[in-house]
């Protein structure tokens, strides 16, 4: 009789065999990362919408692990329009991060990487393809044109430096303008004084162990602003603070936006938070866009059936009950996704035509799409417009 | 900080007195005896007293016909007085003998501590930086096999190969046969060149650890949530390594290699006997096995204030490398 294993299980000759070929394709991206002075017109490339900070077309990003290839980030497409928030919604591992990290080319190196399709950053004269940006150039975009605000405040901090120093590094490396030391360090204290920190001069001269966990994310809040960045990721920035704080954080975060007109990628799975931060949602699930549209158009009108259970599991003010609904059943494992929708065997809405291939994007207005076969027969019988 | 380095001290002291008290009773009750051996001797000299009287008449003499306790009290009263007293193995003062050797030991420590140095926090760096690589696991390897090298094996081995087969070396002392006759500068090249070896043993014997260490905080500091603020922010690589990185994987190193500080004045007593080096090692292990008492205490004393005052030391230098620690 032959063994019987646990589902997942790899013997050690296959997982073997696994990090082999993954050495193969890792090996061959990160060589192609590594060349030195490549011509900007390879990674020169066009905005579909001048409008926009940010597109993400056909994302794919893959983490090549000894269990076999993960597709963390699987042909996402939404962009990010300037001036506006994006929200990013959807639970733990279903890609939001990766997807943040993508864009800022910081992924867990050889492991991660960017395996198809194109981020393209609006620089204002030009425009780059993120995926394709050489390491070298990608340091003088980070920071400057991109920046992210951490989840962890309490770890986000160098321990060893002052606050100042670190501050100053940013601005220093991105010294475009050509400030001198002392103006620098004015521009610190400025920027501490602009995140509503009280004791600028103080805070300047103080180590990240001396100061709270809020403060310490105004003090990230600071960084991600300090040379006005294009798009600011913040990644679940309110996630790690009590309550209060987390309204202060975000209040702040919407009134320095505005101030220096960037866009924000809000990635959260607090569905409170996005309501009252973002302009537009993009619900993930799996790696996979299910639905994206306006705030108005998620919050008042959820069409995906993961919307509606996401919306149905968020208490209620003012309403009373036994226990919150939950989504039943678990995300498919990541290394052996199903062909079909990712979300059928969890879904309470099934229908017939849920048996097919993984369901294709439908527009159920301008801006609201959603990769669904319920709306996909509905659009048929009614006709697209 | 003033008053905890004081109140470190009062405890050291503390501490150390009943260390004194341990090593005594080990000392007194060693295998050997200088006493009986020397009462064989002088016994077998012809028309000698029997060796029981012999016996009897040396115990006095050497003060051991006290019990355990009362010589163990004169000692530290003797040695809290400046007088450390007598090596019986050597027939000079405790003190000058040691003067005569420590000299020697504490170069070769000094020397072979720099190379390690500078060979081990390199390569452990960028063992770290390259996880998993090709350079990693030739780093790693070779740390591993220096590690598991006993001293004595890997001095045989060296001693075959350089100074056997190929003749380049001595087997062992610190200076030629011809070195009364050399001018000054020939004398000392004479002893550099006899080192070579001993040194050579004992980088590759410790410079593993270090490297390894070097390598595990590295590693666990490049993982650290603010390496990846640091990339964030747009720092090139070798910044974010060398400079945020490193500073804090400096924190552990610093404090292991302060509290080493101390070590280099105890000798290195494997790597000195099989080499016959002169030094504070060899001297100590001639001593016990001679049964030297006053030498074997004065320098187990010794390696005791050392380890005290290298645990001070890397306390102390926690806080001045790391800012979140504060001694109180």
């Amino acid at each position: 009789m032959a063994k019987k294993h646990a589902e997942g299980y790899l013997s050690a000759r296959e997982s073997r065999r696994i990090a082999r070929e993954n050495r193969r394709i890792t090996d061959r991206l990160e060589q192609q990362r590594k060349r030195k002075n490549v011509p900007e017109t390879e990674y020169l490339t066009q905005m579909h919408d001048p409008a926009n900070a940010v597109e993400f077309d056909n994302l794919h990003t893959c983490f090549f692990t000894d269990a076999g290839v993960v597709r963390s980030v699987d042909g996402i497409s939404f962009e990010v329009p300037i001036g506006k928030t994006v929200g990013v919604v959807g639970e733990s591992g279903c890609g939001k991060s990766v997807t943040s990290l993508s864009l800022m080319q910081l992924l867990q190196r050889p492991q991660g990487q960017i395996v198809e399709g194109e981020i393209r950053l609006n620089l204002g004269d030009k425009a780059y393809d993120v995926a394709k940006v050489p390491a070298e150039k990608m340091q003088a975009l980070r920071g400057n044109y991109i920046s992210m605000i951490f989840q962890e405040p309490m770890t986000a901090l160098n321990p060893v430096f002052r606050i100042g120093d670190q501050l100053n590094e940013v601005l220093e490396l991105h010294n475009e303008e050509g400030r001198s030391e002392a103006e620098i360090k004015a521009r610190t204290i400025e920027l501490l004084g602009m995140v509503g920190i009280a004791n600028a001069e103080g805070v300047y001269a103080m180590y990240p162990h001396e100061l709270s966990g809020g403060m310490r994310q105004r003090v990230m809040i600071a960084m991600a602003l300090a040379c006005s960045p294009r798009i600011i990721i913040a990644d679940e920035p309110t996630t790690a603070l009590d309550v209060t704080i987390q309204a202060q954080i975000l209040d702040l975060l919407r009134q320095l936006k505005d101030r220096i007109n960037s866009s924000i990628l809000f990635i959260t799975h607090d569905l409170g938070v996005i309501a009252e931060m973002a302009d537009y949602v993009v619900v993930m699930y799996a790696g996979r866009i299910v639905e994206k549209g306006t705030v108005q158009e998620i919050f008042a009108n959820p069409a995906h059936p993961y919307t509606i259970g996401l919306m149905a599991s968020k208490p209620v003010v003012g309403k009373k009950v036994e226990k919150l609904y939950s989504i039943p059943g678990k995300v498919p494992n990541p290394i052996n996704m199903p062909h079909y929708c990712y979300f059928r065997d969890r879904c309470e809405m099934q229908c017939p035509g849920c048996e097919g291939d993984y369901p294709g994007e439908v527009s159920l207005s301008a801006t609201h799409k959603v990769s669904c076969y319920r709306y996909a027969q509905n659009n048929q019988k009614g006709g697209e417009g | 900080m003033r008053n905890y380095i004081i109140k470190r001290v009062v405890i050291s002291v503390f501490i150390l007195f009943f260390v004194t008290l341990v090593i005594y009773g080990l000392v007194r009750a060693m295998p050997t005896s200088y006493v009986e051996s020397m009462a064989i001797k002088l016994s077998q000299a012809p028309g000698s007293k029997p060796y029981d009287e012999w016996l009897a008449q040396l115990n006095a003499a050497y003060g051991l016909d006290q019990p355990f306790l009362v010589g163990w009290f004169t000692w530290v009263k003797e040695f809290c007085t400046g007088n450390f007293g007598d090596s019986w193995r050597f027939t000079m003062p405790v003190a000058q003998k040691f003067k005569e050797v420590i000299g020697v030991s504490f170069v070769m420590a000094a020397i072979s501590m720099f190379f390690e140095l500078i060979i081990a926090i390199p390569l452990g760096i960028v063992a770290a930086t390259k996880q998993y690589s090709k350079a990693d696991y030739t780093i790693s390897a070779t740390a591993l096999i220096g590690l598991s090298l006993p001293t004595f094996f890997f001095a045989s081995l060296l001693k075959l190969a350089f100074a056997v087969k190929l003749g380049w070396f001595d087997t062992h002392g610190l200076v030629g046969r011809n070195f009364a006759q050399l001018s000054a500068s020939g004398q000392f090249w004479d002893m550099a060149h006899h080192l070579v070896l001993p040194i050579i043993t004992l980088v590759i014997i410790q410079v593993g650890s270090l490297m390894r260490y070097t390598r595990t905080n590295m590693l666990e500091v490049l993982n650290a949530d603010y390496i990846r603020t640091a990339r964030a922010k747009g720092l090139s690589e070798g910044r974010v390594v060398y400079h945020h990185a490193f500073r804090n994987t400096l924190i552990p190193l610093v404090t292991i290699i302060g509290g080493s500080l101390p070590g280099l004045f105890s000798g290195a007593l494997i790597t000195e006997t099989l080499f016959s080096i002169p030094g504070i090692g060899y001297t100590s292990y001639q001593a016990m096995v001679g049964g030297d008492i006053p030498f074997t205490m004065f320098y187990l004393t010794f390696i005791a204030i050392l380890t005290l005052a290298g645990n001070l030391i890397s306390d102390i230098l926690y806080a001045v490398v790391d800012p979140r620690v504060r001694l109180s």
